[in-house]
């Protein structure tokens, strides 16, 4: 027999197991997974977009190094590039880009047709719409460069135009081509079969690194010279202007500055000055550089000038902090075999925090490489054909672009094409800035010395 | 004798400085060191110095008040009613020296000889044509009492030109005779040179100081000048924006304003989160090898420039939203709208917001967390009611730090965000900010004359306060934070 409902010890116990987790327990538990799971989906966020939008640049972008291009004999017919025969360099001049468009197109023309290459419906204007507009200006600099081609048949090449180039890159389809007024579907089966005929193929471009801006109706033949050429000149001015300044006003700060006021009012202006938002040091730029100094609009200088002010507060934080960080007995040894307080920074301290200032400016330099809105205000978004000249005779103070503003320059333009542009322009400013991160990195590991 | 061969000119003279100054000194010490004051060296930069230092001020000098000179003397030219008014006055000079400049390049193309660039005359046939021929395009034919300045002007920059030279040399020789005579083996060579690097490396300190002072002076003397024309009731009231530049023109901030806070409230409600719990992860979950890994990988977005976010927002994700989640919806059929801008700005803030919070979270004493967990509490539990409280003054710093730079974030806005100046609660409709419209006043050929284009340095003075007034703040609230603990 059994009395054990009728033994009060025996009613079910409040507290549970240890072994079995409580409700309780199971809710903390909960919150737990629930907080590691928030922060690695927060990471992953993060991390997934950065990727996405690398992506779709590289896929953006990639295909803008290269370049459909046609090939084919070039018949310099003297008729037309040299109507009075003398070969006179200055008759010769006379001949404008029409005549030499001309001469382009009678060639492609009659190449195709020894070819036998055709497509029912195009004619010859859309024959000769396949060619560049920049091939002709090329032909002419070509022929008065050396007047004796004419008469000749060369081998030529000649960018197509950017519809062409968009049909290989898959921007341009036959369903697209039907409701674009530049391009026919016929015209993109003329280059299908030019391209089985050996006339046309994609290869690499290297006119899209040396190459000026062109304007809107020419993609194909835009570059990133002046782009480029704008930009070393400014990183130049940059580095000579800033690391001095920067690297003086931090030694001064740290090492010999009495502490009163004046110190303060700097220390508080410096570190104001690295929150205060980069456009406005582009309107410094414009109304003080140039509508009161009279330094000449869209010029390298002015935007070098701009983006220093704008990496000295960086430049002399990171040195502050070398300064710092070499040990106070290195000083005191200094001081102790006899330098002088000037002796003892610049033989000693100086040295030593060499490598973290290096680091601390080049990444401020990369950071101003990237720096876009103050120089739209100082008018470096112009659109800029000619190279400014170099450094010892003036090409500072010419007209030029940067890289940055030409994506951006390039991104507000309408006609697709212009997309894959920036976003190869943006694949050559990611490699030079992964370039100085790099070498800031191997500065850091190889220099940096821990006491 | 241009201003890149003076430089080198006082380079050269520099140099001889440097080693005649070390010569003579050990000269005089019959080439025993022990006797001199200072080592050998400090001769040598004694005298280069004493070259640079004068020389240089000279010409900087002479470079800053040449303009001003010729200015002066050219006033005779110009009719009283252009001497009036300042902006006229930098117009009709701008337009003197454009023409002088154009005469400059006709003579170095062979276009003109210098005795025709002086005797040109209106009368007899137009400058401006025979300018182009050379290349210089001028906006408006030249009247005779232009072209007479401008001859003046060149004559006069030619003698200044020979002026310069002249001083600058003879104040190069004059420190460099000055170095060689005071030199000997007595004198306190070391002592001067120490001086004068101090003086330099104090001058430079004082460079942020200026800027600072330029950043004011530019913003608040043309902001005066906007105000002048454009009553400032309206400018800060005023509920509509359409500026136009033949006049009569409503420059309201009001709907820039709205805009610029609506993208930016967006974006911190993006970043706060993400770069929260990111941040959570890694101070408190993370092994160091994640962590070593991961914490670099979430900075890489940092050190991407806003440009290329900016075309993101454009091509990629600004047409997703649109077609996606805009266009079904029926709440928009625009690509730049807030959300696009405000998301786009939030990714690139991720990183700021995560890496104050890791700061601030590996500030909290580790005694707090030990504290915690002796007696009883999860991770979860600690960070909710024991970090988190704790960190919380640095994190709301650190929000606000972000806040300021969303509302001074210009390149994203400007490709992401559109242009139209709307006051609406709808956030896939396309709005405008302050950054954009400072960026789209100022951009192209602009004149500063009118209100539509000084209204740019009002909104950038608004701006600065606004950033500086929200950066004071969350400083503040950091320090005050961080006193606590230490």
């Amino acid at each position: 027999m059994s009395d054990a409902s009728t033994n009060p010890s025996d009613v079910p116990h409040k507290s549970e197991s240890l072994l079995v987790p409580s409700k309780l327990m199971r809710r903390r538990n909960a919150a737990e997974t629930r907080y590691k799971a928030y922060g690695i989906a927060a990471i992953v966020i993060s991390l997934a977009t950065l990727g996405i939008m690398l992506f779709t640049i590289f896929s953006d972008g990639i295909s803008a190094f290269s370049q459909a291009t046609l090939r084919f004999p070039v018949t310099m017919d003297a008729a037309t590039l040299d109507p009075k025969g003398n070969r006179d360099i200055a008759e010769m001049t006379k001949v404008t880009t029409i005549g030499y468009k001309k001469v382009l197109e009678k060639s492609l023309i009659d190449e195709l047709n020894t070819r036998q290459v055709a497509v029912d419906g195009v004619s010859e204007k859309d024959i000769g719409a396949f060619i560049s507009g920049d091939a002709p200006a090329r032909l002419r600099d070509m022929v008065l460069a050396d007047p004796s081609l004419i008469g000749q048949t060369i081998d030529f090449s000649a960018f197509a135009t950017g519809r062409i180039d968009g049909y290989f890159k898959g921007r341009v389809t036959m369903e697209t081509a039907k409701l674009d007024s530049n391009i026919s579907p016929e015209q993109l089966q003329l280059a299908d079969k030019m391209t089985e005929a050996g006339i046309l193929d994609v290869r690499f471009n290297p006119k899209f690194f040396t190459n000026p801006d062109a304007s809107d109706t020419r993609p194909e033949s835009s570059g990133l010279g002046v782009a480029i050429i704008g930009t070393l000149y400014m990183m130049a001015l940059v580095v000579v202007l800033s690391l001095p300044l920067g690297v003086a006003a931090a030694i001064y700060l740290d090492e010999f500055a009495p502490q009163n006021r004046f110190t303060d009012l700097i220390e508080v202006n410096i570190s104001n000055l690295a929150a205060v938002p980069s456009i406005v040091f582009g309107i410094l730029g414009l109304a003080i550089f140039i509508n009161f100094g009279g330094l000449p609009q869209s010029s390298s200088l002015v935007g070098a000038l701009v983006l220093t002010l704008m990496a000295l507060p960086t430049i002399i934080i990171a040195t502050r902090a070398s300064l710092r960080a070499v040990p106070p007995s290195i000083r005191t040894a200094a001081l102790g075999v006899g330098a002088s307080k000037v002796q003892m920074v610049f033989h000693h301290v100086l040295p030593l925090a060499m490598p973290g200032i290096l680091t601390g400016t080049i990444l401020s330099l990369a950071t101003s490489l990237g720096e876009t809105g103050p120089l739209l205000l100082i008018g470096m978004e112009a659109f800029v054909v000619n190279y400014p000249s170099g450094p010892l005779s003036g090409g500072v103070m010419e007209p030029a672009t940067a890289l940055p503003v030409q994506v951006y320059a390039w991104a507000a333009r309408s006609d697709p094409a212009f997309v894959e542009r920036a976003s190869g322009a943006i694949i050559v400013l990611l490699a030079f800035l992964l370039v100085m991160n790099i070498v800031a990195i191997i500065l850091r590991r190889r220099f940096e010395r821990r006491w | 004798m241009s201003v890149f061969m003076l430089l080198v000119v006082i380079a050269v003279l520099a140099l001889v400085g440097f080693v005649i100054g070390r010569q003579r000194a050990l000269a005089s010490a019959a080439g025993n060191i022990k006797e001199m004051h200072s080592l050998p060296v400090y001769y040598g930069w004694h005298g280069a110095l004493m070259v640079i230092v004068p020389s240089l001020l000279a010409l900087t000098l002479w470079l800053l008040i040449q303009p001003l000179v010729i200015e002066r003397q050219l006033v005779s030219y110009f009719p009283p009613e252009v001497l009036e008014s300042s902006a006229a006055r930098t117009l009709a000079m701008a337009d003197v020296r454009r023409v002088a400049e154009g005469l400059d390049i006709a003579i170095a193309q062979g276009a003109m000889t210098e005795v025709q660039a002086d005797m040109v005359r209106t009368e007899f046939g137009s400058v401006r044509d025979r300018l182009a021929e050379v290349g210089v395009a001028l906006g408006a034919e030249v009247t005779p009492q232009v072209l007479a300045a401008a001859q003046d002007y060149r004559e006069l920059a030619v003698i200044g030109g020979i002026g310069r030279s002249i001083l600058t040399f003879l104040v190069a020789l004059g420190g460099l005779i000055y170095a060689i005579r005071i030199t000997n083996k007595d004198f306190r060579a070391r002592n001067r040179v120490e001086q004068v690097i101090m003086a330099l490396l104090s001058l430079s300190s004082t460079v942020a100081i200026l800027t600072t002072v330029g950043i004011v002076l530019s913003l608040v003397g043309e902001s005066l000048r906007f105000f002048t024309m454009y009553p400032w009731q309206d400018f800060f009231f005023s509920l509509t924006w359409s500026p136009n530049f033949q006049g009569g023109s409503d420059l309201g901030l009001a709907p820039l304003l709205w805009g610029t806070i609506y993208i930016s409230f967006v974006s911190i409600i993006v970043a706060a989160p993400i770069g929260l719990f990111s941040a959570i992860y890694l101070a408190e979950y993370a092994s160091p090898r994640v962590r070593s890994v991961v914490k670099p990988a979430i900075e890489v977005i940092a050190g991407i420039p806003t440009v290329v976010f900016g075309l993101f927002a454009l091509v990629t994700l600004g047409p997703i939203l649109r077609d996606w989640i805009a266009e079904p919806t029926g709440w928009g059929n625009s690509g730049s709208s807030v959300m696009t801008a405000g998301l786009v700005i939030g990714i690139l803030n991720i990183p700021f917001v995560s890496s104050l919070a890791d700061d601030v979270i590996n500030a909290v004493p580790q005694a707090m967390r030990d504290g915690s967990y002796g007696i009883g509490a999860t991770k979860s539990e600690t960070i909710r009611l024991v970090i988190l409280p704790a960190a919380l003054p640095g994190i709301v710093g650190g929000m606000l730090l972000a806040l300021s730079r969303a509302i001074g974030e210009t390149m994203i806005v400007t490709m992401g965000a559109g242009a139209a100046a709307k006051l609406d609660l709808n956030p896939f409709e396309a709005m405008t900010t302050i950054t954009v419209k400072i960026v789209s006043q100022l951009t192209g050929d602009t004149e500063f004359d009118s209100p539509e284009t000084l209204v740019a340095f009002a909104l950038g003075m608004t701006l600065f306060v606004l950033t500086l007034g929200l950066n004071v703040i969350a400083l503040y609230i950091v320090r005050k934070y961080r006193e606590q603990y230490e």
